[in-house]
């Protein structure tokens, strides 16, 4: 469905276009996220890209009162913390991303488990993967 | 089953030196090291001629970024008058000491030297605090993770989360993990944090009222450890003191081929085993509640050495966070998994412990100069098994222990074991 190149540039070409694309071996059909351009399942170089569902559930997650200087950039800090977590897909792949719309001063109200759905995110110039509550 | 890998020959430390861990506006990696140097030479029981050298391993993550500096084995093998032998630097991020250490093992057991000096430094306090972050973040994977906000911190905050969802552990537990590491780092003269928490809290509450400003009601460690303004929130669920500190030091050890260790000292520690793993970025594993690289590293270093958990009698494990020293515990299977967190608080842990973790303060108190933990970690071992450890010397026969040095968010892992003989 698409022959742009196994990058990172290229997944983040598609988070542009509001897409979350993962590859999938067309050998072993294992499902890549991040994208791979060879299968650590079966070392096969025959890749294809497969956009993902965007939906899954919340595996693990941080309130960052700290953050790295592009998200201070941002606004974010001590005062307005932000949520980062570990994201798993319907599909069975997992991935990091900002996990907005929830209260990440009041972390105790966040839930390992719960639903969420892709957002695509502008920070300091550029898209950034992002899920938000179902 | 793989098959299992020994020395092609002995291999033993026969000295072990570090600098002071600390914040040193003045010192260079290059300083620090010479420091290092000089208090190895000192530790070799029938003295050190330099000269005898013929190889140098380096543990350094980054002085490009800390202090513009690249290329730093050759400049640290002149500061200390060892070229023109040859100087290298290994990088595997806050793993790289362990892994120079593995390094010069290899190339000893392998026939290439028989007298090899393993170092390891870092300056970091140079840099501002969010530089020194952002450069501690390039050890993550800068394509997929920091775009969704993650530092160092933060990652190990997601593990916590997962392992107190999945076995129900609280955030107090880590609380009395840092309590016991600076109740080590006390009675360490090298350590960042020569004070308990308990000193900790006295004194600002002494400061407090010097100054004639409110004096905090803390009834005791816990809950100024509770306190919001006392010890903030830097990654929920960690807080301030939760997390190693940014460190200036150097570490280093010399290691002979084994038969050649009645030439330095009576009393060698051998290495007997080591191991090391590799693994992806966090959100790529089947667990978030333990590191695969860790358990294999460990696995490798045990059937090495032909022991298993239950031989080690101590050990210096990577608590670049509390909740690291939780995970450590149970990845190298000194308590089952879900099992960990309760030991500091159960006094298991502590030096007069059943399993004595973290003796010289862990990278908690004693400071983590990342290049050099891994080093360091088997000074401290050094001083253990020799009975030299002074106020903070382990009660009782020590003579098994195990070193683990972790990279990243367990993306390296590497695990030595020593053992004095008689
Ligand atoms: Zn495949």
């Amino acid at each position: 469905m698409s022959d742009r190149p196994f990058t990172a540039a290229s997944f983040d070409l598609f988070l542009g276009e509001g897409r979350l694309m993962a590859t999938r071996c067309t050998g072993c059909a294992t499902l890549h996220l991040p994208p791979r351009a060879i299968c650590p399942t079966c070392f096969g170089e025959s890749l294809e890209w497969v956009e993902t569902s965007g939906r899954g559930t919340l595996a693990a997650f941080t309130a960052i009162a700290i953050g790295p200087a592009a998200m201070q950039a941002a606004g974010y800090g001590r005062d307005n913390p932000y949520c980062s977590g570990i994201v798993a897909l319907e599909e069975g792949v997992t991935i990091s991303a900002l996990i907005l719309g929830v209260d990440a001063r009041r972390p105790e109200n966040i839930h390992i488990g719960q639903r969420l759905v892709v957002g695509f995110e502008p920070i300091t110039g550029r898209t950034v993967l992002a899920f938000r509550p179902a | 089953m793989p098959k299992i890998h020994r020395l092609a020959r002995g291999v033993a430390v026969v000295g072990a030196g570090m600098s002071a861990f600390g914040v040193f506006a003045q010192k260079s990696s290059r300083d620090l090291f010479v420091e290092a140097f000089k208090d190895l030479r000192a530790s070799v029981d029938q003295g050190l001629d330099p000269a005898c050298i013929e190889s140098l391993f380096i543990g350094n993550f980054s002085s490009d970024l800390f202090e513009h500096q690249g290329h730093l084995a050759p400049h640290l093998a002149d500061a200390v008058g060892l070229t023109p032998r040859p100087a290298t630097r290994v990088e595997d991020a806050c793993a790289s000491g362990g892994v120079a250490l593995r390094q010069g093992v290899m190339a000893i057991a392998a026939g290439l030297a028989d007298v090899v000096l393993v170092g390891g430094a870092e300056r970091m306090t140079r840099l501002p605090t969010a530089e020194v972050t952002d450069t501690l973040a390039t050890a993550g994977d800068t394509l997929f993770e920091t775009p969704a906000g993650f530092t160092f911190p933060g990652f190990y905050a997601a593990m916590a989360s997962a392992y107190m969802h999945q076995y129900g552990m609280k955030a107090e537990h880590l609380m009395h993990v840092a309590v016991k590491n600076h109740n080590n780092g006390a009675v360490n003269p090298k350590a960042q944090f020569g004070q308990t928490i308990a000193d900790w809290m006295q004194g600002r509450i002494t400061s407090a009222r010097q100054k004639n400003k409110p004096v905090p009601a803390w009834a005791d460690v816990l809950d100024f450890l509770h306190d919001e303004a006392a010890n903030p929130t830097i990654a929920w669920p960690l807080r301030l003191f939760d997390c190693s500190p940014i460190t200036d030091g150097a570490a280093c050890l010399l290691l002979v081929a084994a038969e050649r260790a009645g030439e330095f000292t009576d009393h060698p520690l051998h290495l007997i085993g080591s191991g090391q793993a590799s693994d992806a970025p966090l959100h790529d594993r089947v667990s978030l509640t333990g590191l695969r690289a860790a358990q294999a590293a460990a696995h490798e270093a045990y059937r090495m050495a032909g022991v298993g958990p239950a031989d080690v009698r101590i050990a210096e494990v990577h608590d670049c966070f509390t909740i690291a020293e939780v995970i450590a515990t149970e990845d190298l299977g000194f308590f089952a998994p879900g099992t960990g967190y309760g030991m500091a608080e159960d006094g298991v842990t502590a030096r007069d412990g059943a399993r004595p973790i973290n003796t010289s303060g862990g990278l908690k108190s004693k400071g983590h100069p990342v290049g050099a933990s891994g080093v360091a970690q088997a000074v401290e071992v050094w001083k253990q098994l020799r009975g030299e450890a002074g106020a903070r010397q382990v009660p009782g026969d020590v003579s098994l222990a195990l070193t683990h040095n972790v990279g990243g968010t367990g993306n390296t892992a590497v695990v030595h074991i020593f053992e004095r003989r008689a």
